[in-house]
């Protein structure tokens, strides 16, 4: 385990930025040759139970697209022009053979494309594992919950026939309780960036917190940890910008740019929904009892509102936005929706009025995983600033 | 995403009996707050039809209201309204025309107020975007809700968790939520009685649907299809009126295909049966007259057509079954076409082809609906890679007139017909993709 706390946070960031870059996924590659027998199952966003993969001793590996470094060439022939990239880049990838490192891909229960895309992977990578993970948008505990479990159990047995190992109660165990410790490191950075966003510039948190989807679980929580403790000790200069949530980036990712250009602009991210899969469940999974009805009770009773689910009273609507608003003392919110997405751009009216009648200043715009340009979206966010600071004024 | 007001060029006894059905329900909509009955707003596919009559609820389908709102050209005003008030041009039509609607005036298609619901049950088969959209009427309507989740079925089966869980939730929340709506006790032997009649339906739909698989097809099986399916895709399945309606089209096709005719067109019948096809999408419906056409112009008829399975697949034997009344609703739910996987959807397409005798698959990717269009290219591949049949693609929307460019469809149909002739003639053949 790599220990960066002498090189500063820099070198950790740098680190992370490499993982970021690399689209052949050559650590990923590593660990899987480093003992044989080892299997990697990728996932796409927006959220699936990592500790089930965990423990069958598997390496989960997030799949978030090909971001703007990479040039799709055959994934845009799948494609008509109104859909997203993500699926675009996430087939080039795989046509280009950068995940044959994969033995197999989760398609969690997102959108109809990525839902689609499930099928597509089957008939386009036969000889891999696929699996839509399908979760269920009613909650009761025997209905809902009694599904999921169910779900559940039919991706432990899948994962069982994969890897021919048996998993036990004693691999979950221990395998949520390094998820656990991970969603806490991961709190912590995001507690410690709302309060001090000048020491942690987003587009650093956002790498740290990358560097998730393909280390092992146990490697990244000791990067946060190192993360955190090398900018304590570092000084940075606090500047005059605002507060704001971002919402919308759950899926398709934004340029680092544009996560950097939001911060030029004069914003500080105090909260966003980047990667919901490391922060899916709200609390610590229990360590006792059944360890998939913790799972799935993580699931149904403690986890992070987003487009994915559906709100079942009307009251509580974009209740969660308002509340991120004023925990993390936002003063706005940026809406960065990927152009075509349907989850993000259905939901954001509805989010918009209840931000309307919180009095809570918002501005929205789309952007694609390789948008290049980036001057009207610093200029729309260097406006909705100064907005801000008038008004607060 | 079924069901219009047939053209006035087609006069056959089923036709005028649909046109009635339907202004009825629209009518029984506007009426319904008078006379005391509830209203409940569902969306057309795995709707529940069965069980809603079992407690007198009027049903509107919003999916309804956009077509035929299309069909009389009076969507593309209701979407600007909407893109005005916040929705994104990004976005499903249908769910911008439907709020745009209410927006203005909730006016239905035939010019009656629709009514506020009492119920809003979100049974929600095959498609994201009816959580949203749910949500989002939901919020003009301080009215009880209710949400019957479909899994999908990623690996191409239905399984007994899948079942359960619908199942459940009929029994347990559905159920229970409609009786206190509507203050009427559910019984179980009218559920029965309703399933037997719709089962009758289905099978004389799946019969006439079938008949295309002769030379020349006595039907069109998709611009003509969208008419067949209105009745049991919507308000009306389970009903005696609809085993009426389904029972005289069944004798009007058999008479056709008696005489040997081939499929009747707003331009009376179309003679010449030049090119089979299937085709897969929905329909646009601010041209529709337009677009179709542009088929029977040209002799095309459609052979067969995944639109027409959208509310429900019953050509591989699926019936409602009222000696299992709850599961066998939940499998007609999970059972819908947009519920499919890909493979599942590939290997119907090239059935169909096959089966059909078709001269190959034509897509009609909608933009608004990733449902259906997310992977349509590669379907097309998949369908021409095993039936070695040429395919084509074209683009269009479904009551957005913004995205339908008579131009392109037409050249585009064109090169694709004659790409068939090459074919036929030995030439070479390459899918004409957009
Ligand atoms: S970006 Fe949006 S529409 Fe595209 S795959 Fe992701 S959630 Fe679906
Ligand atoms: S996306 Fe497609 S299936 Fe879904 S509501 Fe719109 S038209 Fe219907």
């Amino acid at each position: 385990m790599n220990n960066f706390q002498n090189g500063g946070s820099a070198a950790i960031v740098d680190r992370c930025r490499r993982l970021f870059d690399d689209l052949e996924f050559s650590e990923v590659r590593e660990w899987k040759a480093a003992e044989k027998g080892r299997k990697v199952i990728g996932y796409m966003p927006v959220y699936v139970p990592r500790e089930i993969i965990h423990a069958a001793g598997m390496l989960p590996v997030g799949i978030l697209g090909g971001g703007d470094q990479l040039e799709v060439i055959q994934g845009d022939a799948y494609y008509q022009s109104y859909i997203c990239r993500i699926p675009r880049s996430t087939i080039e990838l795989g046509l280009t053979g950068r995940l044959d490192v994969l033995d197999g891909m989760l398609f969690p229960s997102i959108c109809d494309v990525i839902r689609n895309l499930s099928g597509m992977w089957q008939l386009m990578f036969e000889d891999k594992y696929v699996r839509y993970f399908d979760v269920p948008q009613n909650y009761a505990r025997d209905i809902g919950g009694s599904y999921y479990v169910n779900e559940l159990k039919q991706l432990l047995s899948d994962l069982e026939k994969l890897s021919g190992k048996q998993i036990s109660p004693d691999d979950l165990w221990k395998s949520i309780e390094v998820y656990n410790e991970n969603r806490r490191a991961i709190q912590d950075l995001y507690h410690y960036r709302a309060k001090r966003p000048w020491k942690t510039p987003s587009p650093d948190v956002y790498l740290v917190i990358r560097a998730g989807m393909v280390l092992p679980v146990e490697e990244h929580t000791q990067l946060i940890r190192d993360y955190i403790s090398a900018v304590e000790k570092e000084e940075q200069v606090m500047r005059d910008n605002c507060r704001v949530v971002v919402s919308g980036v759950f899926c398709e990712q934004p340029p680092l740019n544009l996560i950097r250009s939001i911060e030029m602009a004069g914003c500080y991210i105090v909260d966003d929904d980047f990667m919901l899969v490391t922060r899916w469940l709200l609390e610590d999974v229990p360590t006792s009892g059944d360890p998939l009805e913790n799972l799935a009770d993580g699931f149904l009773n403690h986890s992070n509102e987003t487009s994915a689910k559906y709100v079942p009273v009307t009251s509580d609507k974009g209740q969660y936005l308002v509340e991120a608003v004023r925990k993390n003392q936002a003063e706005g919110v940026i809406f960065a929706a990927p152009s075509f997405c349907d989850p993000a751009l259905l939901d954001r009216p509805m989010l918009q009025n209840c931000l309307a009648e919180e009095n809570i200043p918002y501005t929205a715009f789309k952007y694609a995983e390789n948008s290049g340009q980036m001057q009207p979206i610093r200029e729309q966010a260097g406006t909705f600033a100064d907005s801000i600071k008038l008004w607060s004024a | 995403m079924s069901q219009m007001t047939p053209p006035d060029a087609i006069k056959e006894d089923s036709m005028e009996k649909q046109k009635q059905m339907i202004s009825a329900n629209f009518h029984e909509l506007a009426q319904a707050p008078q006379q005391g009955r509830k209203v409940v707003s569902t969306f057309v596919p795995g709707n529940i039809n069965e069980l809603l009559m079992c407690f007198d609820m009027a049903r509107n389908l919003p999916e309804i209201n956009a077509l035929q709102n299309g069909m009389r050209k009076k969507t593309g005003r209701m979407i600007m309204e909407a893109e005005r008030s916040g929705h994104s041009e990004d976005v499903c039509t249908y769910v911008k025309a439907d709020l745009g609607m209410m927006a203005q005036g909730n006016i239905g298609p035939t010019g009656e107020t629709l009514p506020k619901p009492d119920l809003l049950l979100l049974s929600y088969t095959g498609c994201f975007t009816f959580m949203k959209w749910f949500e989002l009427v939901r919020e003009q309507y301080d009215c009880e809700t209710s949400m019957l989740h479909i899994p999908y079925q990623g690996d191409g089966t239905i399984n007994e968790n899948m079942r359960d869980y619908v199942v459940k939730q009929l029994r347990e929340e559905v159920i229970p939520t409609l009786e206190r709506v509507s203050g009427v006790k559910f019984d179980i032997d009218r559920l029965r009685e309703y399933m037997r009649e719709s089962a009758k339906s289905e099978e004389d739909l799946v019969w006439v649907l079938q008949t295309a698989k002769n030379r020349p097809s006595p039907i069109d099986a998709y611009f003509g299809g969208v008419y067949y399916i209105g009745p049991i895709f919507t308000a009306f399945r389970g009903t005696e009126d609809a085993s009426e309606y389904y029972r005289t089209l069944r004798s009007e096709i058999a008479e056709r295909l008696e005489k040997g005719e081939g499929p009747i067109t707003p331009d009376g019948e179309m003679k010449d049966e030049k090119y089979r096809l299937v085709v897969e999408g929905p329909p646009n419906w601010t041209s529709f007259r337009e677009f179709w056409k542009m088929f029977y112009e040209e002799g095309a008829v459609v052979v067969a057509s995944t639109y027409t399975k959208v509310g429900g697949v019953y050509d591989f034997g699926f019936r409602h079954d009222p000696d299992h009344p709850l599961e066998s609703m939940a499998d007609y739910c999970l059972g819908c076409y947009t519920n499919l996987n890909l493979p599942s959807r590939a290997e119907m397409l090239s059935n169909y082809v096959e089966d059909y005798q078709a001269d190959g698959l034509l897509i009609n990717s909608i933009k608004s609906c990733n449902s259906f269009s997310a992977g349509q290219l590669l379907l097309l591949r998949e369908v021409e890679k095993r039936t070695g049949k040429p395919g084509a693609f074209i683009e269009t929307d479904l009551v957005d007139p913004r995205y339908f460019s008579g131009a392109n469809v037409k050249n585009r149909l064109e090169s694709y017909f004659q790409m068939i002739n090459q074919k036929r003639g030995g030439g070479f053949s390459e899918g004409v993709a957009a």
